[in-house]
Order: C-alpha cells, then sequence, then structure tokens
C-alpha cells in the first residue's frame, strides 16, 4: 500500500502510527497516512527561523521560478510518494476515490493550481500593487525616492487545509516567493495535494527545508494554530466563530456566496442563466466560491423554475465518468442526513423546492458507503424564509424574493457577491457594504476568480506588516 | 499464538492457582460480616446467593456480573469500609469529577502497597534509592500525588509537588480556552522548572505524556535537557503513550532519561510494562500487579468472554484487596490480549487506547 510519511522540514517521517484512507465505494484502502502528534509539531516548530533562513538563500524572483518549474512537475512529473512513485494519473485516481470527488473535477482542479503556480509575480505584483519583491526580501527598498521597509510577522505560516476542494490550495500559493516557510496538516481525506505539491515544489530547487507536512488528527492543527505566529484555517462555523478576531490567525469558512440581481436588469434575468448555473454547480457544488443563493425583488418563481429545469436532471455519476458533476458524499450517513435537513425546512410555506417537479427520483441517492445528494433549488418568499441563506456542500441555491433596498440588510458574510446591476445607487451601497469580500459587478460567475485579487483579505498584508523606516 | 517455554508454563500455573487462593481469601473477607465493609453484605442479601460458598476461584467472579461504577458516585463513603478497619485512618480518592458528582475509593494502605509493589521493580540504575523526586502530575483528591510521594519516600527520596487540576483543564478544553491552557500549562511547567533549577539534586519523575513533552521542549528552550538537569528516570502513563508518542519521546525528549509506561487509575494498582524500544516498535504491553489486580480483554459485546491472544478487546478490570473489592468493571478503553511474560506469568495487555465505541464522548490526555 502507498504510504504517505509526514515531512519534518523536507525530511520524511514514516509513524509507527498511521490511519489508512480509504476508497469512498469500495472501502478498499488506498493509501496510509503517517499520522504527526502535538509534540512533534511543537518541536519541529522551534526550527521554524531555519525554514525562513533556507528559504531566504534564494531570491523572490528565483523561488516563483522554482514555482513555474513545479507547476509542470505537479501537472506532468512522476514524484515520490513514501517509497512509491506517483503519476499525475495515480494523483488523479487517488484523489478522487478518498475524496469523492470525481476525477474530472479533480483535473480542472489541477489545471487551476497550475494556473496559480505559473503565474506567481503576476499574481504578487497585483497584491503589492507592483512593489519590488526584493524589498520584501531585504527588509527595506526605494520606491520612487520614498522608503518603504515591511516586517515579516512569522518566519512559516501554519495551516490546516481542508478536503472538500483542491482548490482552495490556490490561496496559499503566493506565500511562496516570500521567503516564508509553509507548514500543513492536510485534510483527512485529502492528504494528496499537498504531499505531490511539496514534491513538485521540492524536486523543481525549493528548499525542503522550507517545507513541512503534519497529517495527524485535531491536536495537529491546534499545536499549528498554536506554534505558528501566521496561520490559515479552513473550517466550518464553530473553527471561525473560535478563531475569529484572533490576528494570528485567518480563517475561511462557508462562502454563502450570493448574486444579487438589481431591480434594472431583473425583468431581464433569463439573459443570465447559464451564468447563474455556472456559479451553483461548478466543480460540484464544493466550493465555498459557488453560489448558494440568488437575491431578486420579484421573478423569483420563475428564476426558480428555470434553475430547476437545468439542475434537476443533474443525476450521480460514477466518479471516473467524463460528464459526472456532482460529487460524492464520503461520509456514511451524511448526505441522508443533509437531504432529511433539507426536507424538514421545506415543511414552511414559506419555502418551496423547485427541483422536485423536474428531478427523475430523488433528492438522495444512498449508498452503504456513499452517498449523494442531487443539485436542489428552493426559492423563499423572504430572507427570512428556512434556507435563504444555507450552504451546504453540493450544488444546492436558494432564490430569495427581497426587495434591493432592504438586500444588504440581510444577506450576511458573503465571500463572493456578484451584483447584476447598473444602478449606480445599488452599485454603492454595495461597494461599502462591509459584507462583501469580493464583489463582482455585471454579469460574472461567482466562481470565477480572478488570482490578482486579493482573497479574504491579502495574504501580504497578513505576512508583512508595513513600517516606518528612515535612514541617516 | 502460544508460548510453549515449560517454565514459563509452570510459572503460569502457579500464578493461576496463587490467583485462586488469594480470591478465595478476598472474597471470603468482604463477605463476612465480621470484617466486610456494607456495600457488599448488603448486596450479598439481596442476591440471594453466598459468595463465600459460591466462588472456588477467579473463574467463577463471572457470577457477580459486571460492576457498575455508578455505585461508587455519592454517599455515603462509610458503606465502602469494610468493619475490620472501621477504626483505621481512612482516605477517599477521587476520579472524573468534571461535572456531576465524582466516583470515590476508599483507602487505607493500598495506595502504598501497591506502589511499593511498583517500585520494587524500578531499575536502580535510573531511580537510584534515596534520589529526590519530582511528582508532575494530577494532584487534589487524586491518588497519584500521595502514591508517588509514598514511593519516593519508600526509596529513600524526598518529593516535589506542583498543584495540578485536571478538572479545570478538561473545563477550558470544553469552553475553548485554548490561551487559558496554554497558560495553565505554563503556569504548570514554571514550578517544575523551578524545582528542577532549585539545586535539589531531583533525578526521578513522575509525570504525564503531555506534561513531559512541555516540560522537554521549555528545556529545549533553555538550552537544556531533561537529562542534562539531572533526571535519570521517569515514569509515566496514560492511553496517550501510543508507541509512536514512547518512540518520539525517546528519540527526542528524554535525551538518554529512562522513561517507563504504567497504566492505572485509582480502582486499580499500577500495571507496569515488559520493555519496549526500537527492537519491539516500542510497543508497550501491560501486566496487572496480580493477583491484587487483574486486567483481562474481553469481547466488547459479550464482556464475560476474553478474546484471543492478539485479539482487540475492551479491557476489563478486577481488583481484589482487603481494602477494596471490584469484580467485573469495564475500563473505559481498549487493547490487545497478550501473553504471559516471565516477569509477570499472566496475561498483558497492548495498544491501550480509549475504547472506541465511547471515544468520541472522552476527553483524554488533557494534562
Amino acid at each position: 500500500m502507498i504510504h504517505v510519511p509526514i515531512l519534518r522540514w523536507g525530511k520524511p517521517y514514516q509513524s509507527l502510527e498511521t490511519t489508512v484512507v480509504e476508497h469512498f465505494a469500495t472501502g478498499e484502502p488506498v493509501a496510509e497516512v503517517s499520522a504527526a502528534t502535538a509534540g512533534m509539531v511543537k518541536r519541529d516548530l522551534r526550527k521554524a527561523a531555519r525554514a525562513r533562513a533556507a528559504l531566504r538563500e534564494f531570491s523572490p524572483a528565483e523561488l516563483a521560478e522554482c514555482a513555474r518549474k513545479a507547476a509542470d512537475l505537479y501537472m506532468n512529473g512522476d514524484l515520490p510518494i513514501g517509497d512509491d512513485v506517483q503519476t499525475p494519473n495515480d494523483f488523479v485516481r487517488q484523489q478522487s476515490a478518498t475524496s469523492g470527488l470525481p476525477e474530472a473535477m479533480c483535473r480542472a482542479n489541477m489545471d487551476k493550481l497550475k494556473f496559480v503556480l505559473e503565474n506567481l509575480e503576476e499574481v504578487l505584483a497585483a497584491l503589492t500593487r507592483g512593489l519590488d519583491l526584493d524589498t520584501f526580501a531585504r527588509g527595506w527598498g526605494d520606491e520612487n525616492g520614498l522608503l518603504r521597509s515591511y516586517q515579516v510577522q512569522s518566519p512559516v505560516v501554519g495551516m490546516v487545509l481542508p478536503s472538500n476542494s483542491p482548490g482552495v490550495h490556490t490561496l496559499w500559493m503566493p506565500i511562496l516567493p516570500l521567503q516564508v516557510g509553509l507548514v500543513m496538516k492536510p485534510g483527512s481525506q485529502e492528504p494528496w495535494t499537498p504531499w505531490r505539491m511539496s514534491q513538485a515544489l521540492i524536486a523543481a530547487g525549493i528548499p525542503a527545508e522550507g517545507i513541512a507536512l503534519y497529517p495527524g488528527g485535531h491536536d495537529v492543527g491546534g499545536a499549528i494554530l498554536e506554534t505558528c505566529d501566521r496561520s490559515l484555517i479552513f473550517g466550518g462555523p464553530q473553527t471561525i466563530e473560535q478563531y475569529a478576531g484572533d490576528p494570528r490567525v485567518q480563517v475561511h469558512g462557508p462562502g454563502f456566496s450570493k448574486i444579487l440581481i438589481g431591480d434594472d436588469v431583473v425583468d431581464d434575468w433569463e439573459q443570465h442563466l447559464d451564468l447563474m448555473v455556472e456559479s451553483v454547480l461548478l466543480n460540484g457544488g464544493r466550493s465555498c466560491i459557488n453560489c448558494s443563493s440568488i437575491w431578486a425583488s420579484r421573478n423569483t418563481r420563475e428564476i426558480a423554475a428555470a434553475l430547476a429545469e437545468r439542475l434537476g436532471p443533474v443525476n450521480a455519476l460514477p466518479h471516473d465518468h467524463p460528464d459526472a458533476a456532482i460529487a460524492a458524499f464520503t461520509v456514511p450517513g451524511q448526505a441522508k442526513a443533509i437531504s432529511e435537513q433539507i426536507d424538514s425546512m421545506l415543511a414552511s410555506p414559506a419555502v418551496e423546492e423547485a427541483t422536485a417537479a423536474t428531478r427523475d427520483g430523488e433528492r438522495l441517492v444512498d449508498e452503504d458507503r456513499y452517498g449523494f445528494v442531487r443539485p436542489t433549488v428552493v426559492r423563499c418568499d423572504s430572507p427570512e424564509a428556512p434556507l435563504a441563506n444555507s450552504e451546504y456542500m453540493f450544488p444546492f441555491v436558494s432564490v430569495v424574493e427581497c426587495e434591493q433596498d432592504a438586500m444588504l440588510r440581510h444577506i450576511g458574510p458573503t465571500l463572493v457577491g456578484t451584483a447584476i446591476t447598473g444602478d449606480e445607487g445599488f452599485r454603492g451601497q454595495l461597494l461599502e457594504s462591509p459584507e462583501i469580500d469580493r464583489l463582482n459587478f455585471g454579469p460574472i460567475p461567482t466562481t470565477r476568480l480572478n488570482w490578482l485579487q486579493p482573497h479574504e483579505g491579502n495574504i501580504v498584508d497578513f505576512l508583512y506588516r508595513a513600517r516606518a523606516f528612515q535612514q541617516a | 499464538m502460544t508460548n510453549n517455554d515449560p517454565d514459563l508454563q509452570a510459572n503460569v500455573e502457579a500464578a493461576r492457582e496463587a490467583l485462586d487462593a488469594h480470591v478465595r481469601e478476598i472474597v471470603a473477607w468482604h463477605f463476612d460480616p465480621a470484617t466486610g465493609c456494607p456495600y457488599w453484605l448488603d448486596w450479598a442479601e439481596q442476591a440471594g446467593w453466598n459468595p463465600r460458598d459460591e466462588i472456588g476461584g477467579f473463574a467463577d467472579l463471572g457470577k457477580f456480573g459486571l460492576f457498575e461504577d455508578e455505585a461508587l458516585r455519592g454517599g455515603p463513603v462509610r458503606r465502602w469500609v469494610p468493619k475490620a478497619y472501621a477504626d483505621s485512618p481512612i482516605y477517599t480518592f477521587e476520579t472524573g469529577g468534571t461535572t456531576g458528582t465524582p466516583k470515590s475509593r476508599i483507602n487505607i494502605n493500598d495506595f502504598r502497597t501497591d506502589y511499593e509493589l511498583f517500585a520494587d521493580n524500578l531499575p536502580e540504575e535510573y531511580f537510584p534509592k534515596g534520589a529526590n523526586w519530582l511528582m508532575l502530575g494530577p494532584s487534589g483528591p487524586r491518588r497519584l500525588r500521595l502514591a508517588v510521594e509514598h514511593l519516593a519516600q519508600y526509596r529513600g527520596g524526598i518529593s516535589f509537588c506542583v498543584d495540578l487540576d485536571p478538572r479545570w483543564v478538561i473545563k477550558l478544553i470544553k469552553k475553548g480556552w485554548n490561551d487559558h491552557l496554554v497558560a495553565y500549562q505554563e503556569h504548570v511547567i514554571d514550578q517544575a522548572v523551578s524545582i528542577l533549577k532549585a539545586g535539589h539534586d531531583v533525578q526521578c519523575m513522575f509525570t504525564t505524556p503531555k506534561l513531559l513533552e512541555a516540560l522537554a521542549l521549555r528545556l529545549d528552550d533553555m538550552g537544556t535537557t531533561m537529562h542534562e538537569m539531572g533526571i535519570t528516570g521517569i515514569f509515566s502513563g496514560g492511553t496517550e503513550f501510543t508507541p509512536q508518542w514512547n518512540r518520539f519521546a525517546h528519540e527526542e525528549l528524554l535525551d538518554g532519561a529512562y522513561m517507563t509506561p504504567t497504566y492505572g487509575n485509582t480502582l486499580m494498582g499500577l500495571a507496569a510494562s515488559s520493555p519496549s524500544g526500537p527492537d519491539n516498535g516500542y510497543k508497550i504491553t501491560y501486566y496487572a500487579p496480580q493477583p491484587r489486580a487483574v486486567l483481562q480483554v474481553v469481547e466488547p459485546d459479550d464482556p464475560m468472554t476474553v478474546v484471543e491472544y492478539g485479539g482487540t478487546g475492551r479491557v476489563k478490570l478486577t481488583t481484589l484487596t482487603k481494602e477494596f473489592f471490584v469484580p467485573g468493571f469495564l475500563e473505559r478503553d481498549e487493547g490487545e490480549r497478550e501473553l504471559p511474560y516471565a516477569a509477570y506469568p499472566w496475561d498483558g495487555v497492548s495498544g491501550v487506547r480509549p475504547f472506541a465505541k465511547l471515544a468520541s464522548s472522552t476527553t483524554v490526555g488533557v494534562y
């Protein structure tokens, strides 16, 4: 069986304790993953300064060049995994087998990661507004006669990573050229991307001492957050609540991404149906950037019905089928619980399911070891209706009837907000709203990210603090 | 899975006979109105059979069924005191108690006897007689603090102690007050470091895996190690004492200090372990201090049936002392049944970990 080791500053370490990750459908063991312990993390993190020192041997431009090479190795290379070798096809099969994400989506996420890895300098130029990256490397720089200095906030960034979609790994990639080390705890069902990415980076010349990988239990995540002065954590609402307000931690939770349709275009909603479908369905609805609600002041029944016509017939296909559009829930009973929860909410007269009329068969496709929840469109008669602001890890969308004036009072935290409106007054309010993180004006699917833009805060600001600097 | 060594077989047989004789003696004591405790005398009256007539050996203890430890919650605590000891000074030690009423176990001398038995087997090379001790573990109403202090005194040393309230630690975890948790741990480690730096010639230590880790890392930050601070021998225990943790400690924390794992709790004595190291994958196998306590590995769904050697099951404890009688108590742990061993010619248990069916509701390894 494949063994995924721990990486202790680049050195593989095989633990006496392992967990077996299984094929979601057959239960066959796919890999044995070494489990780290909190003590190991805490001990290793005492050497965090060495990770940064090793990375500082290379300039940001050199590190970005390594990342470009790594992009090719990640996409096309045969890379070590324990004592075995992993081809790109192995990677896709393994990732799909343990996470339930269809193979086609695993491949699509590879493309996404490759693109970002290849373009880190452009991404950083955008995030720093064109600052010479050597300013970070040297600690200060002269920009048009003005001295600028940035102090690094931590020699390494800790990361408690999720299993839902490999696309999230794009978020930490810009860290690499900034000479800050990586300390990762992979998601329990998705050890694959952090491992393969680390191997690609090391093979491409990034110093191995700069990368640590600690698969393991909750205590390992806790130890990372405790010992790293800067960390990213991905989790549910509870995690967000626990770390909200902690300046050392950047929290990534459910997105509650939305499409808001202005009164000026709401009667032309049909023009935007493709955009809505893509926003809900792409990547099996597993991402925080998938649209979970669509808001309009009228035509909501019609919008819901049209979406249901398109999404209702989407059915579960085998995970290696090229057209598979939805992912499996790999925790036994989870799909059933989610579907039942939705049913219980539908008891309210304020909410009705549009897909009930367009789906051939049940919403729930339940197997012994796994299950699917088929795309679901509901229409809510007000923002107060049950399911009006809900997010699930499958293509789920609520079409919420709400006056334009009231939308911003009700939408709540919104990772991606696509506002389809030409109303300058409404646009002004949207720009002012603190609820929306990534704001799109015009018909842009919520899932279509521009990597040159910050995501839930600028990662550069999180790692480097601007400070006063004078020199005589 | 068998062991055909004829000497070991003979010792196993002798130990079994000694256990049966001990069971008869203990049952006779606890169910004699002149010596037994009110709890068991009342129990026998209601049960309608006389254990003194019907228990001929260990195998017969199954007639008692399983012991419900809820009986230990709440008073009056005197119902557990054998009449023969009514005028002795009585201790009560508690377990659990983060929420609700803790479970209590009375004690007269058992904690001393249990720890003396354990102390007699500590290697002199690492636990020199006369050496001073640091007790870095849970204090308060638990048995451990007094027991370790007695162990130190028994070996001619003096024990230094710190306060540690595990119930507060569990509350901090449940509340998600991580900063407080870290601060409390640092407060405890500060005190340990003060003692180690104070010139008291502390060479031996009891601690928990979490605190050992925290102390070693603190000493590392100070540019020193456990061994350089003079510690030569450590005994430690807890379900987080896994083979991997054992290896990690030996390879990266101890700097050559000797450490032996133990398994125990307020209801039983102290189970020692057979040697463990790189040769056996740091596997830890515990052996109960028979005949005073017996550990069995039983089928979770049929706890009267012991699993095959090498099989996995729930840990079942029987305590057999004149102070305290507990037949067939199911621990909150599981593990694998192990063959008898030369020094302990009776069954052992390895791979001890929280019982999977209960694990989600149990907070372990908190201090």
